[in-house]
């Protein structure tokens, strides 16, 4: 192919290009001029660099580094941008600190902006344990149920949020908490079967071939009903869930039931006082109230 | 016996003794477990020198027979082979992580399988055991070809190419064991580290020996990539691990570098690995095989001399684009995206020298598929080295980092780039070196080239879907002024692209297995090449001299 030479060097015949006059294992090189495309896009992207490094900070000296003519700093603009994102919504904020539940409830204006705010809040902070849509999970209270452990109206949630709930940081939380009947010997493994039989029924449930349930009443009438009350309608003092709905905090099964009159307890939510501003707690307080249909 | 391998002998059986000691004391199950691993690889080492010494000739082989070099392509088959194995284990590690991410469940609460311990294991096998075969057995083919000299070296090349995989099988068994030095894309802690830098230095030495004693005048393009390759690595590897550890007998060690410098630090390695292994090193491959398959020089050399240089120089301060927004100072930010904008064009380069050594071969693409791989390979590079500087640019990061755009914007590079010119130059280099006449089949090179390319399709659309969405639902904001979704919203909305992008990845992996296939066929049921040469068969076109 390279028959033809131009100054001394071979020629590609389809090119027409002349060639280095190197070969290694039958490759051979083509000594093309640079594309000029190439070269001045290359040129351009350095004089933009030299540009960008004029304006910005860009580089090091032997003590510091070169500000640029424009004195932009990131820690500046990230403080600009939460500044300006705060002043967006300090008016209405206040106006909601300010207010009293019933009022940011019956105020159309406080109300939507307090559900966004609270909605906002929820995802970030509540979500993870009561799930993006508040429908809960194995020991996270559901809050669409209207069942509401510690009470639900505004005032009872907004305590709750604001102490939680055997939270260790807070002294004003809710301290209550179920005993291990089993773990701490108050009531044999048979005693626990029978209850957890008749608790089922309290919520229609079918109990076992065979369950001893006049025992059962009678258990828990002596050991739960002090807080479940006579009936098992719960009672939100003491954050004692009622047991006559399908709602089911650690699930509706028997062996679900007989784990928990075992080992007692019950869940912990922190105390979010500390964290969130009062704006944010009251919004997060409509909101939730608006989910579960609050009382 | 040669004073190398008595030399080899005392070295290995030290190592030996060593590693029992080790492994009698070590702290940690896993550590334990290598240690012995050492023990057993020595302990065969020195039983393959004996081996070797018994049944080899007592002359060294002879550099030239008859005038032409006497080349030694032994490493070259096994490592291209290991690469043809660890491509397909480390594709398979990504579709399952690929698949655990779209369902969670399936990492079945077993630490050893979950994700944090595969996702490296994945990346790991994919570039350092796949990638690195790869270019281990290139270079070891290119240096020799272009120099017109055999490899350098008696037991070295063995060493590197066996040492290397052990390397590979401590890494990975290491990560799935949880020892991990937690630095991306350099987990292996100290010990394997220690390992792969005497591997590396010696293919240093190897690689150098060859060049210095070649026959041809000139140095080819191929080996100055090549040489840059090894070289920057040997620097970055030692840069980013250097650590102490806690003790001989344990695992752990604490890097020597500290907060933001080693955050600093880790993407100097972090971007040229990417610069210098899956960048440097693959266009050595593709300035040998492209102009080899398509029969036409080189476009430009001065195009190659130019790029290099600037590639060599530019890539290395690029870095800091992995850091932008964040405690790294903002004048290191700022050279390094402006450096990663000056680097496309130098980047280019390579594409344009690529594509265009086929001016005048272009209608090889229809009736070649390799080359057709070789030259896609060559497209996705110039895609991925257009985006990687786009997304440096400090207000486009806002929206790429953190999200699966960084994911997509990889997997075009890495699969479409590094893997179609590995597969490319394989289904090149196997017949080669096996000595076959050509590949068992041309057309399920076809159909692995299709498959593949709608896989990469499926792939990177799939997470620029993903990676735009992710980011522009996490700075969304209501009018009122607040985040308008929850971060579990933006993964639920993520799904349906995660099960698009595990078929593509899926889609990949199957196409993998049709060349292993092919490879494999054309190893053992492809004519040989001696067949058509032999005197009395029907006249074979002379080979290009």
């Amino acid at each position: 192919m390279s028959t033809d030479t131009k100054g001394g060097a071979p020629v590609d015949a389809h090119s027409g290009t002349v060639t280095t006059g190197h070969e290694w294992d039958g490759i051979r090189e083509l000594n093309t001029p640079l594309p000029r495309w190439w070269l001045y896009t290359f040129y351009a992207c350095i004089v933009w660099a030299i540009g960008y490094w004029v304006v910005y900070p860009a580089w090091p000296l032997l003590s510091g580094y070169t500000h640029g003519v424009a004195g932009w700093q990131s820690r500046n603009a990230v403080v600009e941008d939460i500044a300006a994102l705060k002043a967006l919504r300090a008016p209405m904020n206040d106006k909601i600190a300010k207010a009293s539940l019933s009022e940011i409830e019956k105020t159309p204006e406080l109300l939507s902006f307090a559900r966004a705010q609270g909605s906002a809040a929820f995802a970030i902070n509540c979500a993870p344990c009561h799930g993006s849509g508040g429908q809960g999970a194995y020991g996270y209270p559901n809050l669409n149920a209207d069942r509401w452990i510690w009470g639900g109206t505004l005032e009872e949630i907004k305590t709750t949020i604001t102490h939680g709930a055997r939270s260790a940081d807070d002294p004003a939380t809710h301290l209550s908490a179920m005993p291990g009947f089993g773990r701490d010997g108050l009531l044999d493994a048979k005693q626990i079967s029978n209850v957890a039989d008749y608790v089922r029924t309290l919520s229609g449930g079918k109990p076992e071939a065979g369950a001893d349930l006049a025992a059962g009443k009678k258990l828990f009438a002596d050991n739960c009903s002090a807080c479940h009350g006579p009936e098992g309608k719960g009672n939100k003092d003491v954050g004692a869930p009622n047991l006559t709905t399908s709602v089911w905090l650690y699930g509706p099964a028997k062996a679900d039931i007989v784990k928990r009159v075992n080992v007692g307890g019950g869940g912990v939510m922190p105390a979010w006082g500390a964290k969130l501003d009062e704006g944010t707690i009251k919004s997060l307080t409509v909101f939730v109230h608006s989910l579960g249909g609050g009382q | 016996m040669r004073t190398s391998e008595i030399g080899l002998i005392i070295v290995f059986a030290a190592l030996a003794l060593f590693s029992l000691l080790v492994a009698s004391k070590a702290y940690d199950p896993g550590y334990g477990f290598h240690a012995w691993l050492f023990v057993a690889a020595s302990v065969a080492a020195i039983f393959a020198i004996f081996n070797r010494y018994h049944s080899r000739p007592a002359e060294p082989p002879p550099q030239t027979i008859d005038g032409k070099p006497n080349y030694n392509f032994s490493q070259v088959r096994f490592l291209s082979l290991a690469a043809v194995f660890w491509g397909i284990a480390g594709f398979t590690v990504g579709l399952y992580i690929a698949l655990e991410l779209a369902f969670p469940a399936l990492n079945f609460d077993l630490p050893w399988i979950s994700f944090g311990r595969l996702r490296p294991l994945h990346t790991s096998a994919v570039i350092f055991a796949f990638g690195g075969n790869v270019l281990l057995a290139t270079s070891f083919y290119i240096v020799q070809r272009t120099c017109r000299a055999r490899l350098a070296g008696d037991l070295a090349p063995w060493f590197i190419a066996l040492g290397y995989n052990f390397f590979i099988v401590i890494a990975g068994t290491g990560y799935l064991l949880g020892i991990t030095h937690s630095k991306e894309y350099a987990e292996p802690e100290w010990y394997a580290d220690i390992l792969l830098v005497c591997v590396w230095v010696t293919y240093l030495l190897v690689f150098l020996a060859t060049i210095w004693k070649r026959a041809e005048p000139h140095i080819y393009v191929a080996n100055w990539f090549f040489l840059a390759f090894i070289v920057t690595i040997a620097v970055l590897v030692l840069g980013n691990n250097a650590s102490i550890p806690v003790s001989i007998y344990s695992p752990k060690s604490y890097i020597l570098w500290s907060g933001v410098q080693d955050a600093m630090i880790q993407w100097w390695y972090g971007h040229n690995a990417v610069g210098f292994f899956l960048t440097a090193g693959f266009l050595a491959i593709m300035y040998y095989f492209i102009p080899k398959r398509a029969d036409r020089p080189i476009y430009s050399y001065r195009l190659s001399i130019v790029h290099f240089w600037a590639l060599i120089f530019l890539y290395i301060w690029a870095g800091p684009h992995h850091l932008h927004y964040t405690a790294l100072p903002d004048w290191a930010q700022t050279l390094g995206m402006t450096f990663s904008v000056i680097l496309w064009m130098p980047s280019w380069g390579g594409m344009i020298n690529g594509l265009m050594t086929l001016s005048g071969a272009w209608d090889k693409l229809r009736t070649d598929p390799v080359l057709r791989m070789l030259v896609v390979s060559v497209a996705f590079y110039g895609m991925s080295t257009f985006e990687g500087p786009l997304m440096s640019v400090k207000e486009v990061n806002a929206l790429s980092h953190y999200t699966d755009w960084g994911i997509g914007h990889v997997h075009s590079g890495s699969l479409g780039w590094v893997g179609f010119v590995s597969f490319g130059a394989l289904y090149c280099l196997v017949p080669w070196v096996f000595n076959r006449k050509q590949l068992y089949s041309l057309k399920l090179v076809n159909w692995h080239f299709w498959i593949a390319t709608i896989g990469i399709v499926f792939y990177i659309s799939a997470m620029w879907v993903a990676g735009i969405m992710q980011g522009l639902m996490w700075r969304a904001y209501t009018s009122l002024g607040f985040l308008e979704y929850s971060f579990v919203e933006t993964t639920q909305a993520l799904h349906p692209m995660y099960i698009i992008r595990a078929l593509g990845g899926g889609l990949f992996l199957v196409g993998a297995c049709i060349m292993a296939y092919n490879l494999v066929m054309t190893i053992i049921a492809a004519p040989s090449a001696d067949e058509i040469a032999s005197p009395g068969s029907a006249p074979a076109f002379a080979p290009a001299e």
